[in-house]
């Protein structure tokens, strides 16, 4: 029987010739990425071992992006101890380099792997052909003593686009549309995979900004095929090479095939509090915003920052908006730098950031107080997730997003 | 008898050539300043007091910059406030998102030679750099001034600090201001004008000057001034030579000080200022055998977040990168120091060594965010202070020094005493 | 002349405005908000010990540092009843006095004392500590005047006739 991309990962990383969804399998894991939102409570159950050993420090990637620069004493003591650990046993470790997904995606993931991240939004990786998902920390520290752990092979729901986005309707539209399609637990725990004639129309950038959002319909996982786009986004950054480059096979099975034709997406955004909660853009005009947020793994790329840069250039912020603009990486923020697209932001009156987290994680830079709007490219607009637990958050395009920070009130830009 | 620079001051401001030291007397406000944290109780205290309107709404500059970006879920009702403040009783000038106030009100032309200036900030102390007479206030009294355009102030006796020479290359404006606060001690100039003239002071920068007449109130200074030159007309927007009505703002030859403190510019050395007083000022040569490593580094604020500091800084980090788990935080003063660093490639050398840049605020300065430590953690900072729990715990130690030190620091990871600078 | 007696706490040199009420707690709501941080770099436990009548007695230059109202404004909170130190930072001078907080100027008692003595205060005359009277000037009148309306808020009300 044939088996989808999904499956094929698991059994490669499995050392079995085939594995099917539902099948659990013990799996060498590629790499374990973890971030300063709780690897110091990975640090602790670990020093609590009896006998605490790493099987594999190469394969661990820390990443220091939530609360960057760092905003307490308290998160100042966890961010030490996770970098001291770090400097003790030779981990790989990044500290303001950017968002995590955006850092692995640039230097690290490659087809056919499978990872995991104490993130949810791990299946990012998806875009590269590698299946990442998120875990918690016992199952991360499970890894990181012994290289390996247990999976249980996910069903697939398999996309199928066709089409091409009309003029001012980004990827992050289409994957809105979707999970306003399938639901919030639409997907849960199977992967979501991504096929069909329109991907040969969508960047890296795009499918990164799809796979990442996977998670907010509840998949374990997002997948992509490796094409031209993806070998060509590899060889840019550091010339990697893929583990294996899978496609699923004609007579794989999925537990469900949706078409969806790119040009009858609308720019839409999700309203508060649900990320399935869509509606176009259209039926929110006029909520007027306090502020507006373009960054995050989801949107914080050089293409988000070049279309946003295209709208705001020569305009200006609505005066008591706060439009915060945070770059993804430190590859992002100084290609944006030498493009002269932080400029434009700056001329406008936006507030550049350094690449982090920001105000999608919600607990320090750019927090939203009581009764106050957000529209976002974040991933997430749960109720008090950008701040005050008494706040709005709207998801939407760098496109929406940059059209209502000059408008001051959630606003289509093409 | 003949005159200091801040008696001639405040005899302009009040019309009275018989204003001495001493005297208690009450002066018009030229312009006032009021930032993000006390915006709420200054708005509160004035309408307790009674106001209906301000005395003159041009002279007021509100600006957002201790909060920016907001850091905890309530500071952004800070801003509502202050917009709230300015539509009732406006319009007043606003800036939300521009940089930090000492930087914005003499860059951006609200302070201008021989002005008397107040703001609810200690470091007011900075547009001496000018030869305005300028300071901190609390906020009942900034509300009291919103009423009515005066306050009383006592005229300060003056200290004189003569610096003459050239300086070391490797010694900036930075290490002037804590040398002399290390001798003068953290209430050496308490209640009193500190006056810096010179051929030293005269060559330095109007970015120099901001730097030295911030850190007066570090010695318990009313205020810390220079005396206008065409320099500081360039920098006022007043044309390439100072207007002759601004040339009487200078000191008599027989004016009389409290004390006179006589510097070669040749015997300074870069210096720091160690934890927890700003006063306790060390050679950075005596401290480096000490092998003290850096666990992160600032670059900013209203001190030395200036394009010079960073040119400085980057002249050190060109093609390098900070050592390995060291953080840099580069945190520009303003919105165009920050776009003409983008512009002049500063910020890309800055980026690539390592170095986060964030948006032109207070930042770590304030202690609110930008760079908090923790326990047994050391910070080179270029900002004014180093009290006691000012970036995070109690325990964390905090050395402040001029950009150029703070980038070398950055370099190797532990304090470090810097080569000269070659722009 | 007034007069009273209370506990000292006694704390050092340089005592400055982020030890009194660090950045961190500023921007919270109202002062009583902040008054359990009082202090806190230099003494968590202080605040929760001090008690209404108590006095502080410090050294030199208490107040240095930012122009936060919210110091002399805290220490009001906490109850003091007034602070004796050998001298203050200017900005915490005027702060204190506009919102009607006692400063005593003293340089020698400091020497005598320990923490939890009772002293004496003779409000401008001398304080009495163990039997020993050190003296203590007056203020300028235009500061008496403002204690006297009851702080700056109530003179700019009697200005504005609505006291």
């Amino acid at each position: 029987m044939g088996m989808t991309i999904a499956e094929k990962i698991v059994a490669l990383a499995a050392g079995v010739p085939e594995a099917k969804a539902g099948d659990i399998h013990t799996v060498e894991l590629d790499y374990l990425m973890s971030n300063d939102g709780t690897t110091h409570l990975t640090v602790d159950m670990y020093n609590s071992l009896k006998h605490p050993r790493i099987a594999d420090k190469n394969k661990l990637v820390w990443i220091v992006d939530h609360n960057v620069p760092c905003d307490s004493p308290k998160t100042a003591a966890s961010q030490k101890k996770m970098r001291d650990f770090a400097k003790l046993n030779g981990i790989t470790f990044y500290e303001g380099e950017g968002v995590c997904h955006q850092v692995m995606a640039e230097k690290y993931v490659c087809p056919g792997q499978l990872i995991f991240g104490a993130d949810s939004h791990t299946c990012t990786y998806g875009a590269l052909g590698a299946f990442g998902t998120g875990v918690g920390c016992t199952d991360y520290l499970y890894g990181m003593v012994t290289g390996k752990s247990w999976v249980l092979v996910p069903e697939t729901l398999r996309f199928v686009l066709t089409g091409e986005l009309s003029h001012g309707v980004t990827a992050r539209d289409l994957i809105l549309t979707i999970i306003g399609k399938i639901g919030a637990n639409g997907a849960n725990y199977k992967a979501m995979e991504f096929t069909g004639p329109a991907m040969k129309t969508l960047s890296m950038s795009d499918r990164l900004s799809i796979c990442n959002l996977c998670v907010e319909a509840g998949a374990k996982t997002a997948l992509m095929e490796v094409d031209e786009i993806t070998l060509e986004y590899l060889a840019q950054h550091g010339g990697r090479t893929p583990k294996a480059c899978f496609t699923s096979d004609p007579d794989a099975v999925f537990a469900a095939e949706y078409e969806i034709n790119l040009s009858e997406v609308v720019p839409v955004t999700a309203k508060p509090h649900f990320v399935d909660n869509i509606a176009p853009v259209s039926e929110c005009a006029d909520v007027a915003i306090d502020e507006a947020f373009l960054g995050s793994c989801n949107n914080g790329r050089l293409e988000d920052l070049r279309l946003a840069a295209e709208i705001i250039r020569g305009r200006k912020v609505a005066p008591k908006v706060r439009f915060l603009v945070v770059p993804a990486s430190r590859e992002v923020y100084n290609a944006a730098l030498k493009e002269g697209l932080l400029n434009v932001f700056m001329e406008a009156g936006a507030i550049v950031m350094n690449p982090n987290c920001s105000v999608c994680w919600g607990s320090c830079q750019g927090v939203i107080g009581e009764g106050e709007v957000l529209v976002s490219t974040g991933t997430r607009n749960f109720k008090g997730r950008a701040g005050d637990k008494n706040s709005f958050v709207y998801l939407a395009s760098a496109a929406t997003v940059t059209a209502s920070a000059i408008a001051g009130k959630i606003t289509q830009a093409f | 008898m003949g005159k200091t620079l801040i008696e001639k001051i405040i005899a302009r401001n009040l019309h009275d050539e018989n204003v001495k030291a001493g005297d208690i007397v009450t002066v018009d406000v030229d312009r006032v300043m009021i930032h993000d944290i006390f915006i709420p109780f200054v708005a509160d205290k004035f309408k307790e007091m009674g106001f209906k309107k301000i005395w003159d709404t041009d002279k007021v500059v509100l600006i957002y910059d201790h909060l920016v970006p907001a850091s905890q879920t309530d500071d952004t009702r800070h801003f509502r406030a202050g917009d709230a403040f300015a539509e009732e009783f406006g319009p007043i000038h606003v800036h939300r998102s521009d940089g930090i106030c000492h930087q914005l009100m003499p860059e951006l032309g609200y302070v201008k030679p021989g002005d008397v200036v107040f703001g609810t900030d200690s470091h007011t102390v900075t547009y001496g750099c000018v030869g305005a007479f300028s300071t901190g206030i609390g906020y009942t009294e900034m509300a009291g001034i919103l009423g009515t355009g005066k306050l009383w102030i006592r005229v300060p006796q003056t200290i004189r600090v003569n610096i003459n020479g050239k300086l070391p290359e490797n010694v900036s404006a930075k290490d002037i201001i804590l040398t002399v606060i290390g001798d003068l001690r953290a209430d050496g100039a308490t209640y009193q004008s500190l006056e810096f003239a010179g051929d030293t002071v005269d060559a330095l920068s109007v970015a120099g000057r901001m730097t030295i007449s911030n850190m007066t109130v570090e010695a318990g200074a009313k205020c810390g001034l220079f005396v206008p030159d065409d320099k500081t007309a360039a920098y006022c927007g007043l044309g390439g030579t100072l207007p002759e009505e601004l040339a009487q703002l200078r000191p008599d030859e027989d004016a009389v000080y409290s004390r006179v403190m006589e510097y070669r510019a040749e015997d300074f050395v870069p210096v720091m200022a160690c934890p927890s007083q700003v006063d306790s000022i060390r050679p950075v040569a005596e401290l480096a055998p000490e092998e003290i490593s850096v666990d992160q580094v600032f670059l900013g604020s209203c001190t030395n977040g200036r394009l010079e500091d960073l040119r400085s800084a980057a002249s050190v980090l060109k093609d390098r990168h900070i050592a390995p788990f060291v953080k840099m935080i580069v945190t520009p003063a303003s919105r165009s120091i920050y776009e003409a660093a983008a512009k002049e490639g500063i910020l890309d050398i800055l980026s690539e060594a390592g170095a986060m840049i964030t948006h032109p605020s207070c930042g770590l300065c304030c202690g609110r965010a930008g760079g908090i430590l923790t326990d047994d953690e050391v910070v080179v900072a270029t900002n004014n202070r180093n009290f006691l729990g000012r970036m995070g715990t109690s325990k964390v130690r905090i050395y402040l020094a001029s950009p150029l030190t703070a980038a070398v620091c950055a370099l190797e990871g532990k304090i470090t005493v810097p080569a000269a600078y070659k722009e | 002349m007034e007069q009273f007696s209370g506990k000292i706490w006694v704390l050092g040199d340089d005592i400055d405005t982020d030890i009194i009420m660090p950045t961190e707690y500023l921007a919270l709501k109202t002062i009583d908000d902040m008054r359990p941080y009082a202090f806190s770099p230099l003494r968590p436990e202080l605040a929760g010990r001090i008690c209404p009548g108590d006095i502080i007695v410090a050294g030199k230059n208490f107040g240095c540092g930012s122009s936060r109202e919210q110091a002399p404004e805290v220490i009001k909170a906490l109850g003091i009843r007034c602070v004796i130190a050998s001298s203050y930072a200017r900005i915490f001078f005027r702060n204190a006095i506009n919102n009607g907080l006692l400063l005593i100027e003293n340089s020698e008692i400091q020497k005598a004392v320990k923490e939890g003595d009772e002293i004496e205060v003779h409000v401008g005359e001398y304080i009495l500590h163990d039997g020993v009277k050190y003296p203590v000037s007056s203020l300028p009148q235009n500061l008496l005047d403002i204690l006297d309306a009851g702080g700056l808020v109530k003179a700019m009300q009697r200005l504005n006739g609505i006291v």
